[in-house]
């Protein structure tokens, strides 16, 4: 136990937490804008591993990490826009819909990755770069703080800021408002003019968006290279984050820095003496006592309410 | 109205169809020896009696995986928890298994029960916490999923490894606890009279017993079905306990027949492929054998082809995508429909 407390009362613990953050933050954040509109995106998990192997193929062959993140971002907004062409024009059922997204991704990225390497464990053949690390002048110099704020990966600085960016959203712009309408009464939006199927598109592809950067960052960041099904479940975590964030941008912030500290949490574990395949099921756990706590509270205060 | 009875029918059928048109696309993209490649994918699977053997085989676990997502789905459930309990529940028929001293016929049957019932208990628990305070059970049976093999992981290394064994694995299985060769020259056993069985069960089930009928119901309109006196959260209770049932039995008959130790390392994916069956199927019981046929023989046939040519097998990946998504869009083909309707109309007016 107090090689345990050892453990989290250092700095890079705290740094960890911002790290493995990161792709719940931006998943959890295009779940938000999905569901906000009314078409939850339970397709997130499947775009961010493609989003994951497209980086690494276009870096690998363009010789530039940027390139390969725009190709990261690409692809994952083209997966989203299948899912949106589906559910708003042919009428799939959205959940269906995103469970066959996320079939496809399992096993097409290692169909893609055999195509092009003749593996179909890890894209270790590819020569893919890594996005940077950014070193912030002032801030790193400050004790403790210094090495727990400073010195993130390009994209765990973006994350923060895309928090930001999503809560300005729909708190001040016109489309914000729009997804708002369209999520909670979309023929009331129609009947003020507000076009629900263009909306929603554009919500379903700014999450694609969000959760491609996700990706980037577990294959471009998290570890420099692809490997087979390497987002584990974390678009899942990120629904249960949204969900227990209320849906606002805050508060899904908030929750995903929670699920973050439980990952980081279970990676730390691992140095002590307790069996792996238990420590591994951590994140997993918090998040079913994170969603009953949440949905034990709403329903009791419906029950007060009603 | 005939035509118009047939239409879901046809327009599965054209879903496989364009399915089976996009894999030879992509046939033809990818090999360098095209003809060759696509006859061993369409006609491996049914060129010998073996490969016959494999195709029925492999339907065994996906009728018990698509009849337990049918349920669920049924009720408007998105669980997709039959993966875990397909596992965790294997392995506890291997745990059972693994013993001596029972005789050839009580023990398979204690083993798979043991299974079923630590099924049902795993799923009690999602459709508990979705009944009582409307959690959501596809993240939640998602979560149990990875929550379930770490658990089994750690159960299989620390209880039943047989340190003797090269790879990861359990002890081996006693023969008593083995199912029974039912096809001479292959490997089908008793679990497919097990699981055409079951079909017939569900099907009386769902259809002729009321508990069928409020299933049916909450399905359709869970706030309807509550006004009219059903008590839903009761209903999506027993739904799970049983779907969870299924699911676990299927895991342990697929242990039991087809493996002499336990050594899944990894989820093995007859749950989601179970999502396909009772989609593909409808939710109706019948048509799940059906299903499981079909994807079964795919399945082979894209095994056959990694094998022996130069496609790998995860290109079906794409192709089980594009299923999922074209059955289930409700305006696929729906002009076909519409026109269908008009002449209807036309004829009578």
């Amino acid at each position: 136990m107090d090689k345990l407390l050892e453990i989290l009362f250092t700095t890079e613990f705290a740094y960890s937490i911002f790290r493995v953050t990161t792709p719940i933050l931006f998943a959890a954040l295009g779940a938000l804008l999905s569901n906000r509109a009314g078409v939850p995106n339970i397709g997130l998990e499947g775009i961010m591993l493609t989003s994951a192997l497209v980086g690494v193929i276009v870096s690998a062959y363009t010789g530039s990490a940027w390139i390969g993140l725009l190709g990261a971002a690409a692809g994952g907004m083209l997966l989203a826009w299948i899912l949106a062409f589906f559910t708003l024009q042919l009428k799939t059922d959205v959940i269906l819909g995103g469970i066959a997204i996320n079939a496809f991704a399992s096993g097409g990225t290692v169909f893609i990755l055999y195509m092009l390497t003749g593996e179909k464990g890890t894209s270790s053949q590819l020569a893919s770069k890594m996005l940077p690390e950014v070193h912030i002048p002032l801030i790193r110099d400050i004790p403790v703080l210094g090495p727990i704020l400073s010195g993130h990966h390009v994209l765990t600085y973006l994350s923060i800021i895309s928090a930001v960016f999503v809560y300005w959203l729909l708190k001040h712009t016109p489309l914000g408002l729009r997804i708002r309408a369209v999520g909670e009464n979309p023929k009331a939006a129609q009947s003020v003019g507000v076009r629900v199927k263009r909306t929603r598109y554009i919500a379903l592809v700014l999450s694609g968006l969000f959760a491609s950067l996700g990706g980037a960052f577990m294959s471009m960041g998290y570890l420099s290279l692809f490997t087979r099904d390497m987002t584990a479940g974390r678009g899942w975590i990120a629904l249960a984050a949204e969900s227990m964030g209320r849906s606002t941008a805050v508060g899904t912030t908030a929750t995903s820095f929670l699920f973050g500290f439980a990952q980081a949490l279970s990676n730390a574990l691992q140095l002590l003496k307790i069996p792996s395949e238990l420590i591994q099921t951590v994140p997993y756990l918090a998040t079913v006592i994170g969603l009953v706590i949440y949905a034990w509270q709403r329903t009791r205060k419906a029950q007060k309410g009603g | 109205m005939l035509k118009l009875k047939y239409f879901e029918l046809f327009r599965t059928l054209a879903v496989v169809l364009i399915a089976l048109l996009l894999t030879m696309l992509f046939i033809l993209l990818i090999s360098d020896n095209k003809l060759e490649t696509m006859r061993i994918f369409l006609a491996e699977p049914v060129s010998s009696r073996s490969h016959v053997g494999n195709v029925i085989e492999l339907a065994i676990p996906l009728i018990f995986t698509g009849l337990a997502m049918a349920l669920m789905f049924r009720m408007n459930l998105f669980n997709l928890g039959a993966e875990g309990i397909f596992f965790f529940s294997g392995l506890v028929a291997a745990a059972v298994g693994i013993q001596t001293g029972l005789s050839p016929f009580v023990h398979p049957l204690l083993a798979i029960l043991a299974g079923g019932a630590v099924g049902s208990m795993i799923a009690f628990v999602v459709g508990f916490l979705k009944a009582k305070w409307d959690a959501n059970e596809l993240v939640t049976s998602l979560m149990f999923n990875s929550i379930l093999l770490g658990v089994g992981l750690y159960i299989l290394n620390y209880f039943l490894r047989d340190a003797s064994a090269y790879t990861t694995s359990s002890y081996k299985i006693a023969a008593t606890a083995q199912l029974a060769r039912i096809i001479p020259g292959t490997r089908v056993h008793t679990g497919l009279i097990v699981a055409l069985l079951l079909v017939v069960l569900v099907y009386l089930f769902v259809y002729k017993t009321r508990w069928g009928y409020e299933l049916r119901m909450t399905g359709a309109n869970r706030a309807f079905a509550e006004y009219s006196g059903i008590k839903t959260g009761r209903t999506i209770v027993y739904v799970h306990l049983i779907s969870g049932f299924i699911a676990g039995i299927g895991g342990s008959i697929e242990v039991l027949g087809m493996h002499p130790r336990f050594d899944w390392t990894a989820l093995p994916g007859h749950g989601f492929d179970g999502a396909l069956v009772a989609m593909l199927a409808k939710n109706g019981p019948a048509a799940v054998v059906l299903s499981a046929f079909f994807l079964a023989y795919i399945r082979v046939g894209a095994d056959m082809m990694s094998r022996y040519s130069d496609v790998p097998a995860e290109m079906l990946a794409v192709i089980q995508s594009v299923i999922l998504l074209l059955v289930s869009a409700d305006q696929f083909l729906k002009f076909w429909k519409n026109r269908m309707l008009l002449k209807e109309a036309q004829k009578n007016g």
